[in-house]
């Protein structure tokens, strides 16, 4: 999933710092999964925005609102009624719930209130890493499901490079090597051979530093 | 927690069993990490994290409930009302 976390609260407080009516938007997929935008912290982020209001002896109206995902046009679709009542929004999806709100609704000014940082899992409660970073050519059928392009700081290809040590990266002693991790898993599941089978220079094309990327599927267009 | 002191309360507390006692095993636990999150907006937007505490206290014991009780009226007491009252009534004032 999405891991984000939210942004600092002065930071938000100053988004919205003129504004009397806004709404406040949550996310139920990714955000939630890692407390960062679902229903509780819309609810939390409201109670908190209104007291650091009223303490300057302001008001600010909020309606808090948490859809199903803010990146399908069909869940955004149901504010369309009622974004005009508000001088803005606050969303709290990942960066593409923002985006996505923000270009259907031109005429409301809407801003992040989370941090986006990367796909992940969550390894236990109140811990998400990364393990994915999109790059459009997935290998971890050759790398034993660890990805070295989002886990080997160097996303080589062939590794380990000769700073790993007793397992962990050189930039980092608590990040394992990922090398290390694929050559041992591969040796768990009897497949060190597949070790020897270079793995060819990757194509970068699909991965961001080719430009903002697009799948089609001619046949799911209506 | 955060409601309440939107709606005007000066100060919380929120108790728990004591600690390897909870009868669901780490509701009161994970209730101090959050009472602790609390505190640290509460904090973040300047009504003071010191307005909220959270105490183990064994559901029998009614003295040291009283205690509490006590200790956290005289501690509010010093501390004031809830800014955020304050700020509002100045305006009305004004």
């Amino acid at each position: 999933m999405i891991v984000a976390e939210r942004k600092p609260i002065d930071e938000i407080i100053g988004f919205v710092k003129n504004c009397k009516k806004i709404l406040l938007v949550g996310c139920n997929e990714c955000v939630t999964v890692c407390y960062a935008g679902g229903k509780k912290e819309v609810g939390v982020l409201a109670s908190a925005l209104k007291m650091a209001f009223m303490k300057e002896g302001k008001e600010l109206e909020i309606t808090e609102v948490t859809l199903e995902r803010q990146c399908d046009h069909e869940y955004l679709e149901e504010i369309r009624n009622i974004i005009d009542q508000y001088e803005a929004v606050i969303s709290l999806a990942c960066g593409v719930g923002v985006q996505f709100l923000a270009e259907k609704y031109l005429t409301t000014p809407v801003f992040p209130g989370l941090n986006t940082s990367f796909m992940g899992v969550t390894e236990e409660s109140g811990v998400w890493t990364e393990r994915c970073q999109g790059c459009g050519q997935c290998i971890l059928g050759q790398t034993a499901g660890i990805c070295p392009i989002s886990r080997c700081a160097k996303r080589i290809l062939n590794g380990p490079c000769g700073g790993s040590t007793d397992g962990k990266c050189e930039i980092n002693k608590e990040l394992d090597c990922a090398w290390q991790l694929i050559i041992d898993r591969l040796k768990e599941l009897g497949r060190l051979e597949d070790y020897e089978e270079l793995i060819p220079i990757k194509d970068w094309s699909t991965e961001r530093a080719g430009g903002p990327r697009k799948i089609v599927r001619e046949d799911l267009k209506s | 927690m955060m409601v309440s002191f939107q709606k005007g309360a000066d100060g919380v507390y929120v108790v728990g069993c004591l600690e390897g006692e909870c009868h669901f095993l780490t509701g009161n636990l994970r209730a101090r990490k959050r009472v602790e999150y609390a505190k640290k907006l509460l904090d973040e937007i300047g009504v003071g994290g010191e307005r909220l505490e959270m105490y183990n206290i064994a559901a029998s014991d009614g003295p040291r409930f009283a205690e509490v009780a006590r200790e956290m009226h005289e501690k509010i007491k010093a501390l004031g009302p809830n800014p955020i009252k304050g700020a509002t009534l100045n305006k009305k004032a004004a």
